[in-house]
């Protein structure tokens, strides 16, 4: 290993000296690879974009005309010398792990990610490396994911209640991943499947390259009879809006991790919860970890200071890489939609997604 | 425990007041007599012994979650609840097992008080190992008490009327008093008592004034008390029964021996309401703190009852010759009071609370203005024809408490809340100035709206400048004010001072540190030394 790190960490992000590029940075630069299209992942203003097609393609549609290279799973790029390479992340459609390799060494960048399959997003690959960065935003034990197949068939039963009894079913997911994986899981043949603005705009994104979501409908289309029976996938800022008035009689419910904690699920007074998260629960974090094979370890996001902690007890060098705190929350605050910062938002306060809180 | 799940479930996912009550009606309906029972007496508030003790609980999941000590800590200052955390953190069940009733749970809990520690977690373990995580959860609820599932007592009472076809009113005066759910049948619970027994009324309860008092209409239709700060409790005297009560229903005669020649002295056949207060040979009475050492004392040592003897201010008059005058006019009711107290022997430590004079509301007002000279936190106002009702009723009864004392102080510790608040910190302590120090003298965890401990949460995350536990030390930087009711000398604290009830005021974003209030000016507003 030579004097510098193949990474470092930057008040722009995480950086690569020898290849003179960062990943997933939060102030503009030259050269930015990015894992996934989430807002706090995926900021504007950077001189060119590396990503996988699924990532890019949601990238233009929120961040408009930008330079963007794609390169596929497992496809190797060389930065300055650097090899670069996208695996499967699994924590939402497109989103990937960076392998990074130079001299001998790989590092891996694992992104948002979940080990889980959630039937719509490509399943996460382990990859083995000397050093891996790793987020950890459900990195507490109290934190434990149920298969997909059996929280989907909670949701589908508890739609076909609220229909049955005429009352619309509305969920409030995240536009980007969430409410896609939701999509991907429902039963059609309860009602009509209503999408939101902004999560519709996701929908056609990701069926212009490829993934394969239930049909939709528009609200503004579905009326009457179909209405009640309807499910209504929106953005979690959207439900109990005034948006959301015009339903009439309804059901609402949150589709986060962040409900497996009841405080915070009575908190948001929605009454229902479906624990459903596209990040990796507990266990999932330390079976990735193990499989990468590293001995070097750094987290992020989340429970960094108990999960760091945990990581040293199971023999592992292990240490934390801070965020910018301050700068994130102005800008998912300031110029965001609702919706698109995904699970980090830990829905505090009555604007949850506006004002993300990272733990 | 799997009918208690499922019914939880329902009153958890909705906060719908109807869905709750039917919910609740149906459960009352359908489920066995024994677990009605213990449904009821969980949701009015009464808790069984403790059969183990939560640190063997924390011990007993860490060990059977695979998890060191302090990450199970941890956890638990995130998620805010001991029983919801151990839930969470075991392992999926191993095995399945008929789910066992809740009477049945609760005498199996109850058994296990009695066994060697081995074996209590021997029994804890296995039930943890067949059972789903939502009858765990409650499970754990069960053990740790103070279970109230997201429903009022009212709420419950109404659905238990409505299940049994009798009166809500009824209801709530029957379910009042000393009873277990192990010893009792649902038909005797809810049968009228021959002569009442020592069974209490559901206290009424008078709502805080918001709006100005001549918003109450024409004086002479209102009747003015001091309002006393001690232990609001009822009297009963009837044939062969003899209790004090606490409006927590808690049964206190043994705490107040002064009042046991009342048990002779007053007519068979009265319940009176009132204010238990501290009172030696002064014209107003002493401190709540003096009260305070009374209170949490199976016996009272002749030293404290010497030091702070009790006297009963009756407010009201609920039963008289054995009949329940509740319906009766307040002014009425009044008038048998006094006439009753002015006809018992002297010396007996009772008395009436002494209406003020209420002439006009301006003149009132100005009255009130010496409330705290009395002794009393401000005035109570009455209508003259309100009947004895039950419960927390708007339009009758109100408090016109004084304006509380106020205090500006910077934050300097930070805590997660519990419940509704998990990851939210909520728990504040609070400094001001000694000299060159801050010096730490109140705890306050409400007054700032949910979006404000938001922000206060993220401001704590970033500026903490050193962790223990689940505690956070943070920069003296953030200013609040501080309301309190009362201030009191106090060696057990580090200030000297102690105060009664602070909650935050609001949040002071245009001071800083260095103009929060100093000991000096609080000091100034003790008590002057002659009365304390």
């Amino acid at each position: 290993m030579g004097q510098t790190p193949l990474l470092t960490f930057t008040d722009r992000g995480i950086h690569c000296p020898a290849g003179d590029f960062y990943i997933d940075p939060w102030r503009p630069v030259a050269r930015a690879v990015i894992t996934h299209a989430h807002s706090d992942h995926a900021r504007p203003g950077h001189g060119a974009y590396l990503a996988t097609p699924g990532t890019a393609t949601v990238m233009r549609h929120r961040l408009g005309p930008i330079r963007v290279d794609c390169a596929g799973y497992g496809e190797a790029v060389t930065i300055n010398g650097v090899t670069v390479s996208f695996h499967p992340a699994g924590h939402v459609p497109g989103s990937a792990q960076v392998r990074v390799e130079h001299g001998g060494e790989v590092w891996v960048v694992s992104g948002d990610y979940k080990t889980a399959p959630d039937g719509l997003s490509e399943p996460f690959e382990p990859i083995r490396c000397h050093a891996f960065i790793s987020e950890c935003t459900f990195g507490l034990p109290v934190f434990r994911w149920e298969p997909n197949t059996l929280v989907m068939a909670r949701i589908n039963r508890w739609w076909a209640e609220n229909a049955a009894a005429g009352r619309v079913s509305v969920i409030g997911a995240y536009a980007l991943g969430k409410a896609q994986r939701v999509l991907a899981g429902l039963d059609p043949s309860i009602g009509p499947i209503v999408a939101h603005g902004a999560v519709e705009a996701v929908n056609v994104a990701l069926r212009g390259v490829g993934y394969a979501l239930p049909p939709t409908a528009r609200l503004a289309d579905t009326t009457g009879a179909d209405l009640r029976r309807a499910l209504v996938l929106a953005p979690p800022g959207a439900v109990g809006s005034t948006w959301a008035r015009r339903l009439g009689e309804m059901a609402e419910a949150s589709a986060s991790g962040w409900m497996a904690i009841r405080g915070i699920r009575r908190r948001r007074g929605l009454g229902t919860g479906f624990v459903i998260s596209d990040h990796a629960d507990f266990v999932g974090l330390t079976d990735a970890i193990r499989a990468t094979g590293a001995d070097r370890v750094f987290v992020t996001h989340g429970y960094t200071g108990p999960f760091r902690r945990w990581l040293e007890d199971q023999g592992y060098q292990a240490g934390v890489v801070e965020t910018e705190f301050a700068g994130e929350e102005a800008d998912v605050g300031a110029d965001q939609g609702p919706d698109q910062a995904g699970d980090h938002a830990l829905p505090t306060e009555p604007d949850a997604e506006g004002g993300a809180i990272r733990e | 425990m799997k009918r208690l799940a499922a019914l939880f479930a329902v009153l958890d996912g909705t906060t719908k007041t109807s869905a709750k009550l039917s919910a609740l009606t149906a459960h009352f309906r359908a489920a066995p007599e024994a677990d009605i029972l213990w449904t009821v007496a969980l949701l009015s508030g009464r808790r069984p012994r403790r059969a183990v003790t939560t640190t063997e609980l924390r011990t007993w999941a860490a060990e059977a979650a695979g998890l060191p000590d302090w990450l199970f800590e941890e956890s638990y200052a995130v998620v805010g609840d001991l029983a919801e955390t151990i839930a969470l953190v075991l392992p999926p069940p191993s095995a399945t097992a008929a789910s066992a009733g809740l009477a049945e749970t609760m005498a199996s809990l109850s058994d296990l008080a009695h066994q060697p520690p081995e074996a209590r977690k021997a029994a804890i373990l296995a039930a943890w190992a067949t059972m789903p995580a939502d009858e765990r959860f409650l499970f754990n609820k069960l053990i740790t008490g103070g279970f109230r599932m997201g429903v009022a007592q009212g709420l419950m009472t109404r659905a238990l009327a409505e299940a049994t076809g009798q009166d809500a009113a009824a209801v709530a005066h029957r379910l009042m008093g000393d009873w277990t759910p192990v010893a009792i049948t649902l038909a005797d619970l809810l049968a009228p008592t021959a002569g009442g027994g020592s069974r209490p009324y559901p206290f009424a309860l008078a709502s805080g004034l918001e709006a100005a008092p001549d918003s109450l209409g024409d004086p002479a239709d209102w009747r003015a008390e001091w309002k006393w700060d001690g232990i609001r409790g009822q009297i009963v005297a009837r044939p062969g029964a003899f209790a004090v009560w606490s409006r927590g229903e808690e049964l206190i005669t043994d705490r107040f021996p002064e009042f046991a020649p009342l048990a002779r002295a007053l007519p068979p056949g009265t319940v009176l309401d009132g204010e238990i207060l501290a009172w030696g040979e002064g014209a107003a009475p002493l401190p709540f703190a003096a009260l305070q050492r009374r209170i949490g004392r199976k016996s009272v040592p002749r030293k404290v009852l010497a030091e702070a003897p009790a006297r009963f201010l009756a407010y009201d008059l609920m039963e008289a010759d054995g009949r329940d005058i509740r319906a009766v006019p307040f002014a009425e009711r009044r008038d048998r009071l006094e006439a009753l107290v002015a006809g018992l022997p002297p010396g007996v430590p009772i008395a009436v609370s002494p209406l003020v004079a209420l002439t006009g509301w301006e003149t009132l007002a100005r009255t009130r203005e010496a409330a705290r000279d009395r002794g009393a936190e401000g005035l109570m106002l009455k209508r003259a024809a309100s009947p004895y009702f039950t419960g927390r009723r708007r339009g009758d009864w109100w408090k016109w408490k004084l304006d509380p004392y106020t205090v500006d102080a910077v934050m300097i510790y930070a805590q997660a809340g519990h419940g509704r608040r998990a990851a939210l910190y909520t728990d504040f302590t609070f400094a001001i100035r000694a000299g060159n120090d801050l010096l730490p003298f109140a705890k306050a965890y409400s007054g700032l709206t949910d979006a404000e401990f938001a922000e206060v949460t993220r401001w704590v995350k970033a500026h903490t400048l050193e962790r223990f536990g689940p505690v956070r030390r943070v920069v003296p930087e953030l200013v609040f004010e501080l309301a309190f009711e009362g201030i009191q000398e106090s060696p057990r604290h580090k200030s000297g001072i102690a105060l009664r009830f602070p909650r935050i005021l609001r949040w002071r974003r245009d001071k800083t540190v260095a103009e929060i209030d100093t000991l000096d000016s609080l000091r100034a507003l003790l008590p002057p030394r002659a009365e304390r």
